[in-house]
């Protein structure tokens, strides 16, 4: 039967694949949203099944790969993708994501890699969460007190908090000085933007997923760039990057891509549905309704990792 | 509700009821005749199996994404 739990040589688990469209669902819509990867959701939903880490960071990764092809696609038709920005960040983010998915191997050989994962993953989500509704908050509360003052348009609702620090970065005279004209910013050090993919790199080759969950706050809020370019470009750079990092993955033994393509059906129609959703929201309540995701997936790994049980 | 969100509604469960029908066929012909293979392949050749994983994802992908597309566009009209 479809709804019962069916096994899956590859990683040896038994999985329902119902439970597993219904996740690649949700991720979809959510992707299609924030441009993110979703994997703060999909590596804790795969862990509560029973599967390991290192599978559920690998497949997870050839999963994301799936859905940001569809979401990206549909970005792109609403304008939403720096290709310019996308094409920097991903030599960045595969440096990164290469050593994100070394760690995992040391962590693998020391027989440790559930605990030491599950401990950064829980710290991670809940920092980001934090920080994006204290941000988000302030932003919205300057927004209210400007009042009749506020510009009006689409960039003008995407301010942030973070304005100053972020002119301040762009200046930074460290050659070579490129310009991004599609997000707006005139002048930026190359450097900057390698040292964000990189560090997104690193997050994603070792938590899994894109790591858009912390990409996409430093897109905007270090390189600058409106949210719903940041939603699209992120998307677009996790094509190339969540590729490697499934491939590099797969000569490791970490990627079970039955699963993988099994999420990515429920997915595919997710993606479109939330990228669809983003032209009705503004850029801070975008970020402010993604602060509860990474909180859920911080608790799904809390409960796994302290009462060892399995969904 | 509005008559055009009771259309959208409409047209949105059509589509999962399509889309269904799809995906459970979908997963008997995957699962069924890719699994053997694919677990095989994982222990065999790693590089060949790291490339297989690319272009199902990715064709699948496409595939999934200009099915949606189409059944968004038959269901919902072009302006969606």
């Amino acid at each position: 039967m479809i709804f019962l739990a069916m096994h899956f040589p590859i990683s040896g688990t038994n999985i329902s694949p119902i439970y597993l469209v219904v996740v690649g669902f949700l991720i979809g819509i959510l992707g299609g949203f924030f441009g993110v990867g979703g994997s703060f959701i999909a590596g804790p939903a795969l862990r509560a099944i029973g599967m390991h880490w290192n599978f559920a960071v690998g497949t997870d990764l050839a999963h994301i790969v799936g859905k940001s092809v569809v979401a990206a696609k549909r970005h792109r038709a609403l304008g939403n993708v720096d290709l310019r920005l996308g094409l920097i960040m991903a030599l960045g983010t595969i440096g990164g994501a290469e050593c994100g998915a070394q760690l995992i191997q040391l962590l693998k050989r020391q027989g440790n890699v559930d605990f030491v994962v599950s401990i950064i993953s829980i710290a991670i989500y809940a920092s980001i969460s934090v920080f994006m509704v204290w941000e988000s908050w302030k932003t919205m509360r300057a927004q209210k007190k400007k009042g009749g003052k506020a510009q009006k348009g689409r960039q003008a609702a995407d301010e942030s908090s973070f304005s100053g620090l972020t002119k301040t970065i762009h200046r930074i005279p460290l050659w070579p000085m490129i310009s991004l004209p599609t997000s707006g910013v005139k002048s930026i050090s190359l450097w900057v933007i390698i040292v964000v993919s990189f560090v997104g790199g690193l997050f994603s080759g070792f938590l899994g997923g894109g790591a858009g969950y912390i990409r996409m706050p430093m897109m905007v809020y270090i390189l600058g760039v409106p949210t719903h370019l940041a939603v699209g470009t992120d998307l677009f750079e996790i094509i190339i990057s969540a590729s490697y990092g499934t491939f590099s993955h797969a000569l490791k033994g970490n990627v079970d891509i039955l699963v993988a393509l099994v999420m990515n059906t429920g997915a595919a129609i997710g993606a479109q549905i939330g990228a669809i959703l983003t032209q009705y929201f503004a850029g801070p309540k975008i970020r402010l309704l993604f602060v509860p995701l990474p909180l859920i997936g911080a608790a799904i790994v809390l409960y796994t990792l302290f009462t060892g049980h399995t969904f | 509700m509005k008559p055009s969100q009771r259309r959208t509604l409409f047209a949105f469960f059509s589509e999962l009821a399509i889309y269904a029908v799809f995906v459970v066929v979908y997963f008997f012909l995957v699962l069924h005749f890719l699994g053997g293979w694919l677990a095989r392949l994982d222990k065999e050749s790693v590089r060949l199996y790291g490339l297989v994983c690319l272009v199902l994802i990715i064709g699948q992908a496409v595939i999934l994404e200009w099915l949606t597309t189409f059944l968004f566009r038959l269901l919902r009209g072009r302006s969606e």
